[in-house]
């Protein structure tokens, strides 16, 4: 691990009166896989978001690549989560209007591509997480663990930096979860993007290079999480 | 014993030496402890004796890991007998793991306990990794996945427990000391 490529300082943040991150310290190296793990509720998800770009923290500071998001407008991480990071939520959160083919080639379209190279790459990504046969279908015909497929093929597709997965096995059986893992490591590490993986599994948190476990919104030192 | 069934099985197919048979053996079951040559030969040993297997030949050298042997009629029926006899689930709950936190609160306190099961925690998540890390590597074997996978389930279904006790660390001492 050469410096950090994103890391988190302080982060706190609260929803009303219910704080949600007490000053969390994260970084994560170049082409690392980081799991964030913990049990329901202890802040997990925030922390992906604070560290995404999607959500604002309180206080504290997100800096990638030296450069301090907090201070960027709305419209400029928005950019950067296009062009730089991808995004993977436990529900696949595809465009219903669009077929599995063109939810994938989204990206590479908005980021300039040419329509005939976007639609072959994302080809490629479907065959690789084992939706090659859903490409011309839309997503409300699909099985929620096919959605996530294609999902996960969205979020590599451009070959970003960074990835953000929440729970991306949450809708899968298990061996389906373990095609989709396998095929999600052996991408990033032929990209070397890093992952933010957040799960509440061990054998998801095992395709990590690392753990960070939370527990009441601050990281346990102890590494064990448990609830009281 | 189940080494001896392997190797009926490996002879299944035909006719090998004991050379042929620790090779196959790895092969076949990768991520096993490597079967040693004096265990293949000592096995084969019991097997002829008992008269499930038998020579079937010499190579030009001779010497022990140059004679083969096969498979007779009534090995191939214990082989058929073995592979459809379900193995009965443990009837008895034995851990080294459990005994271990037990142990802990009976002479050390939960202290104890508790530092012993997050160790073993650590320990668990760190061999998960590693093995996780062999089924992804590029080019893995089917074997190598199915075999890691066999050891990733067990060791999660061992974290669960840690994790599930050690939320009933204080409870549990106070009934193993009442
Ligand atoms: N939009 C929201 N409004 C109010 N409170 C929220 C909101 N989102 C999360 N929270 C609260 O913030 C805390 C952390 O939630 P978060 O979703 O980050 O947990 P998590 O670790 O991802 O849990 P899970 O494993 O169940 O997904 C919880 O107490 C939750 O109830
Ligand atoms: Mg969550």
């Amino acid at each position: 691990m050469t410096g950090a490529l994103l890391s988190g300082t302080g982060i706190t943040k609260s929803y009303g009166a219910t704080p949600a991150l007490r000053g969390i310290d994260v970084t994560v190296g170049e082409g690392e896989i980081v799991a964030i793990t913990g049990p329901s509720g202890c802040g997990k998800s925030t922390l992906l978001h604070c560290l995404a770009g999607i959500l604002r923290a309180d206080e504290g500071s997100v800096v990638y690549r030296e450069q301090d998001l907090s201070l960027w407008s709305e419209a400029s991480r928005s950019r950067l989560r296009r062009t730089e990071f991808g995004v993977l939520f436990q529900f696949g959160q595809l465009v219903p209007e669009l077929t599995a083919a063109e939810n994938v080639a989204l990206p590479l379209l908005l980021a300039g591509s040419g329509r005939r190279d976007a639609r072959e790459a994302a080809l490629g990504w479907l065959a690789r997480f084992g939706v090659a046969d859903m490409a011309d279908k839309r997503p409300p015909a699909m099985s929620g663990g096919q959605q996530q497929r294609c999902a996960a093929a969205r979020a590599l597709v451009t070959g970003p930096r960074v990835i953000f997965a929440d729970e991306p096995t949450g809708a899968l059986d298990q061996l389906s979860g373990e095609q989709v893992m396998t095929a999600m490591v052996q991408a990033v590490r032929e990209q070397g993007s890093a992952v933010v993986l957040v799960t509440h599994e061990a054998p998801v948190a095992a395709y990590a290079d690392r753990e960070i476990v939370l527990r009441d919104g601050a990281i346990d030192p102890s590494g064990i999480g448990i609830v009281g | 014993m189940s080494t001896a069934h392997v190797l009926l099985g490996l002879l299944a197919g035909g006719p090998r030496h004991g050379y042929d048979l620790k090779r196959a053996h790895d092969d076949r079951l990768p991520q096993a402890k490597p079967l040693a040559y004096g265990q293949v030969y000592a096995t084969l040993g019991r097997l002829e004796r008992d008269g499930l297997v038998a020579q079937s030949g010499q190579d030009q050298e001779a010497g022990p890991e140059r004679t083969s042997y096969e498979l007779t009629e009534l090995g191939r029926e214990r082989l058929a007998a073995w592979l459809t006899e379900v193995e009965p689930p443990a009837p008895y709950v034995s851990s080294v793991l459990f005994n271990k936190v037990v142990v802990a609160l009976l002479a050390g306190g939960t202290d104890q306990a508790t530092g012993y099961l997050t160790a073993q925690r650590v320990a668990h998540m760190t061999r998960m990794r590693e093995l996780t890390a062999t089924k992804t590597r590029p080019g893995a074997s089917v074997g190598d996945v199915v075999a890691a996978d066999y050891a990733i389930g067990h060791l999660d279904a061992d974290l669960r427990w840690l994790q599930t006790t050690l939320a009933r660390v204080a409870e549990l001492q106070k009934e193993v000391t009442s």
